[in-house]
């Protein structure tokens, strides 16, 4: 099996599904993925935050990662109340990692957080 | 989702009340309540062959694209994300597929351009899937650069560099995250100081608000320099380090000299916990923090977090009881 995968974090890439696109590493926030020879490969896997946008944006499919929600609000409250960490529908504009979530979203924040 | 019958006009220009809210926002003023009216706007004098730029409904996203283009025309495709900036709509999925392409056909987009192109903040990419929205749509998704500044660039050449691909966390971008993190804290920082002050006196109310303002300010400042890799023990360092010097002015000014001792020890274990976990904390508001490393995090530190804090609040007590009966 080719399916390389990260110590530190859940990504997974399969080359041999790669077809060269190249999206990956157009976006990436953090140049995980560089793509020479019409092949990608990790250069950084390391760096990478989970973010999903490789994940969703390879049309063949190649990687997979866990993109859940990275915000400590968000994991305690799963921890304490169960079920998975979650930036729920609890109001509209609302995270739902906490009424007072202050960290989280809303600002002109770029994070993976919820 | 209703149609939209004609183009909204925007502007590159920020009036003055913008420039206040952006500053009111940024202190957690009403931030749930910034947000434009979603669909598609005009800027300047565009035609059909004029750029079509993507944004959320956010106004500090809004505000960010339009005068990223001051001195262009385009056409702005504004999607309902609740009021929530680009990045973080795009981890929920509210920037995404389905909005995009219900937008489009909302808006009627394909009549006022004649070619199918959008332009997307690269921080969308999260959220929607480039073929899945060409497949549905017709227009052929095309990611811009990571900031709204370096927008223009991309326009007129194309393309972008390595580095408007790539997120950063300066000393200016972690700045401007902190005040937030320091408002929300707020009450809770000063029912801490009364609740201190009455058990250990002014050093321990002292601590509360310094415990607080270092975990909310000073940790987001000095993040990378603080000695380890992970932002709780990052944190716990900070915490203890920062209320040394006022738990030793703590245990001088009480009596009978084994309660200053007890409320000094108690006072930086608080301190420890607290900046500690308002660090954590803001690991939600960092992009450079994965889901893995926050729940390895997590396992490794909570109970250390928690055990210091409980411990710290035990050892206050005991000296406040030691000073009350005065032994």
């Amino acid at each position: 099996m080719s399916v390389q995968t990260c110590a530190v974090n859940t990504l997974q890439y399969d080359a041999e599904r790669c077809i060269g696109c190249g999206m990956c590493a157009i976006v990436c926030p953090h140049a995980v993925f560089v793509v020479e020879d019409r092949l990608a490969r990790l250069a950084r896997a390391e760096a990478c935050i989970e973010c999903g946008a490789c994940a969703l944006n390879c049309p063949a499919e190649a990687i997979q990662v866990d993109s859940g929600p990275g915000c400590f609000t968000a994991l305690i409250h799963a921890a304490l109340y169960g079920g998975e960490p979650t930036c729920g529908p609890r109001d509209d504009a609302d995270c739902g990692c906490g009424e007072t979530s202050s960290s989280c979203c809303g600002d002109d924040k770029k994070t993976s957080c919820c | 989702m209703p149609l939209q019958a004609e183009p909204h006009i925007a502007t590159a220009v920020l009036s003055a009340d913008d420039r206040w809210v952006h500053v009111a926002t940024r202190l957690g003023m009403r931030r749930n309540e910034r947000r434009v009216e979603p669909g598609l706007y005009r800027l300047g004098a565009p035609d059909a062959k004029s750029p079509v730029c993507v944004t959320a409904n956010y106004q500090l996203s809004f505000d960010a694209l339009r005068t990223a283009l001051v001195g262009r025309d385009a056409w702005l495709l504004v999607l309902d994300t609740r009021g929530i900036n680009v990045w973080c709509a795009a981890g929920k999925g509210t920037f995404g597929t389905e909005e995009l392409v219900a937008r489009i056909q909302a808006t009627n987009l394909q009549e006022y351009v004649s070619h199918r192109s959008l332009i997307l903040p690269q921080l969308g990419a999260p959220g929607v899937a480039a073929h899945e929205v060409q497949k549905r749509s017709g227009f052929r998704v095309r990611y811009g650069p990571v900031r709204a500044q370096d927008l223009g660039r991309y326009l007129d050449e194309g393309d972008c560099t390595p580095q408007m691909r790539q997120v950063t966390f300066t000393l200016a971008e972690r700045a401007v995250l902190a005040p937030i993190e320091a408002v929300h804290q707020g009450w809770k920082m000063l029912l801490a100081a009364v609740l201190l002050y009455l058990l250990v006196g002014f050093w321990g109310a002292l601590v509360a608000v310094v415990a607080v303002l270092t975990g909310a300010l000073l940790f987001p400042l000095l993040l990378p320099w603080l000695p380890t890799k992970e932002f709780a023990s990052k944190g716990l360092l900070l915490g203890a380090l920062v209320s040394a010097p006022l738990a030793l002015a703590a245990r001088a000014s009480l009596s009978p000299a084994w309660a200053g001792m007890l409320a000094a020890l108690g006072l930086m274990l608080m301190a420890a916990a607290t900046v500690a976990y308002l660090g954590m904390n803001f690991t939600g508001s960092t992009p450079i923090t994965s889901q893995s490393q926050v729940k390895r995090e997590m396992l490794r530190y909570l109970r250390w977090m928690v055990g210091s804090a409980a411990l710290g609040i035990l050892l206050v007590i005991v000296a406040a009881i030691g000073r009350w009966i005065g032994a």
